[in-house]
């Protein structure tokens, strides 16, 4: 039954339609999976009970021919999103016990096409982190080691859970949120797809915020059709949040045509800087190499204000981050830590329920909005934003779609990286995407040296992630990315 | 006239222990729109209910939720911002106030800051020392906080979130008061406007209308002082209270070669006194920011037009119409269009009668009555179209001013119609000049000497109608025995 698991969602769509397997078998193949792999810490909780109700239920709508687009798909569910009835806590102490008499949009949307709901993904404490380190329930452990070792890896953050977990078969396919590359790193760490929309492609509605003009949900999963089924479902114009947009959802598996033809590539000079490994730069002229062969025109585009990207996103994420997560203080839900009188009820509650890094964030945050230092900070932030937003609209009067690294590096191991500076480089070829608001795809490409998947990402213009489904599907073909973690655990 | 320059009325001036002192007061009033539904989610906005009841989960911050903008709240305001003749802005954006509090779930507060809905606009106060205008500075909207209750258990408190994330209207005035009657005229005249509007209900009692008063002195025409702004003032009374004991007490400071410090102020209305609430120092840093969940309110010139349509007659015009159409003073019109309940109710009896006598008989005989028991012109038991009526028997000569009075009694008791009243109790006035020309030919004949006097000096008729009312009980119609009189005696 665990070959069911190697299936990918449009493999086990078929299998499924053709009666080859039930719903209930393909998630009992799966929550096995899920109960070997624990050491992996991928899952927070696990929802067996609903799971199989949830499959058997698709089962039925199987047999009566009522199927939906994901009908008895059994995916994985990062914790950010709020599960009706379900733990629902971003990974944070702060939200003890919580568990919401809602369900987000985007998870409705899923179910609604008939998705199973394995259980609750582990991430980054409010999706704050690039490693999966700074989560209350603890590092994820990355399923890729590097060649001839046993030392454990982190699968990149904050949707580490996610991108393990679809990596290591414990789920079909995830879904995850990108604030500053949060979807895209992670699945270049794991040898997944994972692809960050256009903002307001996805409801947020019941998605805890981290950075509310940056947060935006998407898919990881095991390959571009994958993550082109997935998207299908989970977008949507949502009357309950305001900054989705209201544009037809295309069907996506349809644009991956393979054809590629005088298609115009963007190699932006300044995604080259001093000190990027040799592999990560070999790897990205080989990606150009290979659309190139396809028939597609690379031109060399510029992106001035690249470099005062992440300075300027860890203004904005950290002051949106600061009020966001005022509403955590102990009165109404999640941990309350007694005090004296409410403000130290306040000073307790948060000081024991948020971890560091995310106190760091609001420290940040808060700083940045104060009276004397807005204008610095923040109202210049918001400059760059728009700077760096204009530096993409004139790309695109060359190029159609733009071919970037994912990462800086392949996956790391904990603790390696103490330094937070050093830590947020990490989504120094991701964040100009949310700055943007544009969508960002990372493909699997290549591994490096030691044997670990490197990614590489293309960005697309706003509302065009059929280009970015098409260029990455050619890719990945050319790519022939087909290994996978050994089994360890 | 300039709001910087203006100085008061002499009349209006503090005499200080070295001089005159002049006040100057701004007003933010937070005014709660009239809507089913609050500002950014669909709970009821309805006043009252069980603590607790009217929450969504936006309203209790739940995590991952989001506000969504209820289109009929910015109609209001910009229904407002037009009847204050303000400047409607057609971008606007919504910020985020950041402060903790139990009764602020989601640790801050939606508002608008550096870009409000409306703009500038004026408010025009008719006093007895003539027109003044009161600048407005801006109007925005704004979340209203829940509420913390403390004195229901030893050591808890309580919180009710029902009127959290009700939509609130602030409207700032510009420093252009300078007295306490000012103030007081302000904010009954703005109450005024917001009820024609229908977008507040302006009752200060529950809440739906509150101020906060910016007071400070300084000598007549000079520049501002420094001002302190005073919280919880909950009625106009209270407004003119807490304003005359600010200012004496800044003007005590300085005369004492004191200054002022600039913080904010409780009015207690037991004491009848202000006090520190916080220093300026002690002021929030309230972390304002454009709330990244709301995309800029953006409006069009169509749908701003369409609204300008439907805007109700307003107060001002009401009253230049009532001036010009039916006669009256400035003083009744005003006194008239204070309520538009009372101004429809002065215009149903109006409409085809004699204005002034409508307004007379609404104004004393109506008001001064439903004064006296504290009714409202709703609770009124004379209907506009009895007292149409009881006008219309004055004005046709059926019963005379005196009879009247009477009638109106009858009907605020008994109620029915005036008319029929009249029939069956005999209180129909004698015009019969039959009737009337047999008294009056009998006091003649009985009469010989009068008749040459008055014949000489013709003041003396006034004695002969006197004899003629006397004869007829009082019923005779007096224009018709003053007539006849004249004829019969030959006086031009």
């Amino acid at each position: 039954m665990t070959e069911l698991t190697r299936l990918t969602i449009a493999e086990a769509r078929d299998a499924l339609a053709s009666k080859k397997a039930s719903a209930t078998e393909l998630t009992n193949a799966y929550l096995s999976n899920m109960e070997k792999a624990r050491p992996l810490n991928a899952y927070v909780v696990e929802t067996p009970e609903q799971a199989r109700d949830m499959a058997k239920a698709s089962d039925a709508r199987l047999a009566k021919g009522e199927a939906g687009a994901l009908e008895g798909i059994p995916l994985g569910i990062k914790d950010l999103f709020a599960t009706k009835g379900v733990h629902t806590q971003a990974c944070s102490h702060v939200l003890d016990g919580f568990k919401p008499p809602y369900e987000s949009t985007v998870t409705a949307n899923l179910y609604r096409d008939g998705a199973v709901m394995l259980g609750k993904l582990n991430m980054d404490e409010f999706a704050m982190g690039s490693s999966n380190e700074t989560s209350y329930y603890g590092n994820v452990i990355n399923p890729w080691r590097r060649k001839g070792s046993n030392a454990a890896l982190v699968p990149g953050g904050s949707s580490g859970g996610s991108a393990a977990a679809v990596a290591a078969e414990l789920c079909a396919g995830a879904t995850a949120t990108d604030t500053g590359g949060s979807i895209r790193q992670p699945a270049a760490f794991t040898g997944t797809v994972g692809i960050k929309p256009t903002y307001g492609r996805c409801s947020r509605w019941g998605v805890i915020a981290f950075a509310s003009s940056l947060d935006q949900a998407g898919p990881i999963a095991r390959d571009v059709r994958d993550a082109a089924i997935l998207l299908k479902s989970m977008a949507s114009v949502d009357a309950k949040d305001t900054t989705s947009v209201d544009i037809p959802v295309p069907d996506y598996e349809k644009a991956l045509t393979g054809d590629i033809r005088g298609l115009r590539v963007g190699i932006p000079k300044e995604y080259r800087p001093d000190g990027i490994s040799a592999e990560i730069s070999r790897l990205w002229d080989q990606g150009a190499e290979w659309l190139k062969k396809r028939g597609a025109e690379v031109v060399e585009v510029s992106l001035p204000h690249t470099k005062y990207a992440l300075p300027a996103y860890y203004i904005v994420a950290p002051a949106e981050a600061s009020s966001n997560l005022a509403r955590y203080d102990g009165v109404r839900y999640g941990l309350r830590v007694d005090g004296d009188d409410i403000t130290s009820l306040y000073e307790n509650s948060r000081a024991e329920g948020f971890g560091r890094e995310v106190k760091r964030r609001i420290m940040i945050g808060t700083y940045v909005l104060s009276a004397g230092y807005y204008d610095a900070y923040y109202v210049k932030a918001q400059k760059i934003r728009t700077l760096i937003k204009r530096d993409f609209d004139e790309a695109w009067k060359k190029v159609d779609v733009i071919l970037t690294p994912a990462t800086p590096s392949p996956a790391f191991a904990p603790g390696e990286i103490t330094d937070p500076v050093q830590m947020y480089l990490n989504d120094i070829f991701t964040v100009t995407v949310n700055m943007a608001g544009l969508p960002g795809i990372a493909v699997p490409a290549g591994l490096s040296a030691d044997g670990l998947p490197l990614g590489l990402q293309l960005i697309g213009k706003p509302f065009d992630e059929e280009t970015l489904f098409r260029v990455a599907h050619v890719m990945e073909q050319d790519a022939g990315f087909t290994a996978r973690a050994d089994k360890w655990w | 006239m300039n709001s910087m320059t203006r100085i008061a009325d002499r009349k209006q001036w503090i005499k200080g222990a070295t001089g005159d002192w002049e006040i100057v007061i701004g007003l933010e009033v937070h005014a709660q729109v009239t809507s089913q539904s609050k500002l950014f989610s669909g709970a009821s906005a309805g006043y009252g209910g069980e603590p607790n009841d009217h929450v969504s989960l936006v309203d209790a911050a739940m995590p991952g939720m989001l506000p969504v903008i209820n289109r009929f709240c910015v109609e209001q305001a910009v229904r407002t911002g037009l009847g204050l003749k303000a400047e409607i802005h057609k971008r606007s954006v919504f910020d985020r106030k950041n402060y903790f509090y139990p009764d602020l779930p989601q640790g801050y507060q939606i508002s608008q800051y550096k870009q409000p809905v409306v703009g500038e606009g004026e408010v025009l106060l008719d006093l007895p020392e003539g027109q003044v205008k009161v600048g407005i500075e801006r109007l925005h909207l704004e979340q209203d906080a829940g509420k913390s209750i403390h004195d229901q258990h030893p050591s808890m408190s309580y919180v009710d979130l029902n009127r959290s994330g009700v939509a609130l209207m602030e409207i700032v005035s510009k420093p252009d008061m300078r007295s306490a009657d000012e103030a007081k005229a302000y904010v009954t005249k703005l109450r005024t406007i917001l009820r024609y509007l229908g977008t507040c209900d302006g009752n200060m009692d529950e809440g739906s209308l509150r101020a906060d008063v910016n007071v400070s002195v300084r000598r007549p025409g000079e520049a501002f002082g420094t001002r302190c702004e005073i919280k919880n003032v909950n009625s106009i009374r209270f407004m003119g209270q807490a304003i005359e004991y600010e200012a004496r007490r800044q003007i005590g400071i300085l005369e004492d070669g004191g200054k002022i410090d600039q913080e904010t102020r409780l009015f207690d209305a037991r004491k009848v006194e202000t006090r520190s609430m916080r220093s300026k120092e002690e002021a929030h840093d309230y972390r304002y920011f454009p709330d990244p969940d709301l995309l800029p309110l953006e409006l069009d010139d169509a749908w701003i037009d369409a609204i300008k349509a439907s805007l109700p007659e307003l107060p001002d015009e009401k009253k230049a119409r009532f001036v010009r159409d039916y006669g009256l003073s400035a003083y009744d019109a005003d006194v008239l269009i204070a309520e538009r309940e009372t101004a429809a109710f002065f215009e149903t009896i109006a409409k085809g009668r004699d204005g002034k006598l409508a307004a007379n008989w609404v104004i004393n005989e109506l008001f001064g009555r439903l004064n006296k028991e504290g009714k409202s012109i709703a609770d009124s038991p004379i209907s506009a179209d009895q007292l149409g009526a009881v006008v219309d028997l004055v004005a046709e000569g059926t019963i005379s001013g005196k009879i009247a009075k009477d009638l109106f009694e009858i009907i605020w008791n008994e109620g029915g119609d005036p008319r029929a009243v009249v029939e069956a109790r005999g209180m129909r006035q004698v015009t019969d000049t039959g009737a009337i020309e047999k008294a009056v030919d009998a006091i003649i004949a009985a009469n010989p000497e009068k008749v040459q006097q008055a014949i000489a000096k013709p003041t003396m008729l006034g004695w002969f109608v006197g004899q003629v009312m006397k004869e007829t009980g009082g019923k005779a119609n007096p224009q018709a025995v003053n007539d006849l009189l004249k004829t019969k005696l030959g006086i031009a």
